[in-house]
């Protein structure tokens, strides 16, 4: 088990972990497993022929959490990991990833984390995302994670993915495909400083009748920061899809938002909304008027849009 | 004490010069309601926000407690009591009414009890409000009740200001608001200064000062008033049931 501070930190920031985690878990350090459970409902086992783990959890269990958290503190590692989920039928379960890199050297430190679920009949999965970077070298921190997810009949998954500083470069790839009655819910933060780049591409499949899509993405770029947003919403059957991109723009950096939405199917309907701006300026104003300065006000809003 | 010395405002427009406030001089006593009122463009708006800093004048002094505040930040003013309810409130993606209300009173921990009491004062019924974020979701109503709700929730004793506070509002949360104002004034330790043109607004007034044309036209106690602004408007609102009906006629045939 990890035992430093800065282990400590970074499992704190990504995962909310103070001590061992509850029920199943597997701690990745360094490229190397640091310390796993399994429970009666939930097994992990590390893949043969590549590097990750396989997650098998059973038909009909509920209330249970799986924590897989990641952190690399060595400069110069350079990963791909692969994890798939196989959940079974009526399932609730939460599943709470991230990675958290620190990197004091020169050298770029790198996790690739492909995801994929296959989520069984009327289960409910939700997955809980966080990646961070700290540290004090010049080394760059990359995280360029894929996230696969196939539901079946009736099953759901909500995806709260978070990326709020310190991670130099990301290109995210998020499918989800939705069948019969079946619900994706996707809510993306993101907030990029610096030189940072972030890529944001997802594709939302509503295969079946009476799916239903949801993207919900807001994001901050601050400095001389560059984000692209690409979430398309596919109609393959008569589903319903929204996609709502917030993005607050600060400094001189740069927001590219393209959400998409393609109706296959004659009973498909799909929204899509997107907004880029600076915070308004009647925002900070009133704020300022409760006691704030200008700079608790900027906060307090990007704490709440982000929140 | 509010005290406004020689108080100027003026924009330049396509070349020419445009006046909106002129030399005004006005002191409002500690724990006074005051309401300002006149036409639509004498300059009231300006005023009120050039108390709170919102605008700064191009001459003139601006006195709060003998201090003079004329180039402090909004946050300084803020900071020494005074408040500002706008007459259209900005909403937040992500702000909840709680945060603006704990933000307001300078308490990041209100229970819901005391969220609820604030907004109970403005006729919101609270538990469904206390945790919706302050965005598009609510009507124009509903932001403008929690505005006031926000200067409701700011410490004791300073300068409310509120701009035009029936703005948007249903008569039923109207009736709830008046109230308020008045268990606010009667209970002391604030001044209180409101922009209005509503009779029973300004009938909740120590003193009226009726602004046009960017100067103070009148500033008085609301009985000696009342009956110039009745004179000059053929009652507000189109009426003076409000006033005795014999002071209405006398005034009238007077």
């Amino acid at each position: 088990m990890a035992k430093n501070k800065v282990d400590i930190n970074l499992l704190r920031e990504i995962a909310d972990l103070e001590g061992t985690p509850k029920g199943a878990y597997n701690i990745r350090k360094n490229g190397k497993l640091d310390s796993r459970a399994s429970t009666a409902n939930i097994e992990i086992v590390t893949k043969e022929d590549k590097p990750g783990i396989d997650i098998h959890i059973k038909d009909g269990t509920v209330r249970q959490s799986v924590h897989i958290p990641v952190i690399i503190t060595e400069a110069g590692l350079d990963e791909v990991v692969y994890n798939d989920f196989f959940i079974g039928k009526d399932c609730d379960v939460v599943i709470v990833a991230g990675c958290g890199i620190h990197n004091d050297g020169s050298d770029k430190s790198q996790h690739d984390g492909v995801h994929t679920f296959y989520v069984g009949e009327n289960s409910k999965v939700h997955y809980v995302e966080k990646h961070y970077g700290e540290g004090e070298g010049t080394g760059e921190r990359i995280m360029n994670p894929e996230t696969v997810v196939y539901l079946d009949k009736g099953a759901s998954i909500q995806l709260d993915t978070t990326q709020i500083r310190g991670v130099d470069s990301t290109k995210r790839y998020t499918k989800v495909v939705v069948k019969d009655g079946g619900e994706a819910v996707i809510n993306e933060k993101l907030l990029t400083h610096d030189r940072q780049h972030a890529t944001s591409e997802m594709d939302i499949i509503l295969a079946g009748p009476d799916s239903k899509g949801r993207v919900i993405s807001r994001s901050v770029a601050q400095d001389t920061s560059q984000q692209v947003f690409y979430p398309r919403m596919i109609g393959d059957a008569a589903g319903f899809g929204h996609v709502q991109c917030d993005s607050i723009l600060m400094g001189q950096a740069k927001i590219q938002s393209i959400p998409a939405i393609t109706a296959n199917h004659p009973d498909a309907q799909l929204i899509h909304e997107a907004a880029i701006g600076r915070i308004a300026g009647d925002q900070i104003l009133k704020l300022m008027t409760l006691g704030l300065t200008e700079e608790e006000a900027e906060e307090e809003i990007l704490n709440g849009f982000l929140r | 004490m509010l005290e406004l010395k020689g108080l100027s405002y003026g924009v330049e427009e396509t070349g020419a010069k445009l006046d909106i406030l002129q030399n005004i001089d006005l002191t409002i006593a500690d724990n006074k309601l005051v309401v300002i009122t006149g036409p639509n463009g004498g300059g009231k708006t300006t005023l009120a926000k050039s108390v709170m800093g919102l605008v700064q004048p191009t001459a003139g002094q601006i006195l709060w407690n003998g201090e003079d505040i004329t180039h402090l930040s909004i946050t300084e003013r803020a900071k020494r009591g005074i408040s500002y309810g706008f007459q259209q409130p900005p909403r937040f993606k992500g702000l909840r009414v709680r945060d603006l209300l704990e933000l307001a009173s300078g308490n990041r921990k209100l229970t819901r009890d005391e969220c609820c009491s604030y907004l109970n004062r403005v006729g919101l019924c609270a538990a469904d409000y206390v945790d919706r974020d302050v965005d598009a979701s609510l009507s124009g109503g509903e932001v403008k009740r929690i505005e006031i709700a926000t200067i409701l929730a700011r410490p004791e004793g300073g300068l409310l200001i509120f701009d035009e506070p029936e703005a948007g509002i249903d008569l039923w949360s109207f009736a709830k608001l008046t109230e308020t104002f008045r268990m606010l004034h009667d209970r002391g330790n604030v001044t209180i200064l409101i922009i209005s043109h509503q009779e029973r607004i300004i009938d909740l007034a120590d003193e009226i000062v009726m602004i046009s044309g960017g100067q103070v036209v009148r500033h008085g106690p609301k009985e000696d008033l009342m009956v110039h602004i009745l004179m000059e408007t053929g009652g507000i609102g189109g009426t003076c049931d409000f006033l005795q009906p014999q002071n209405c006629a006398e005034e009238k045939e007077g």
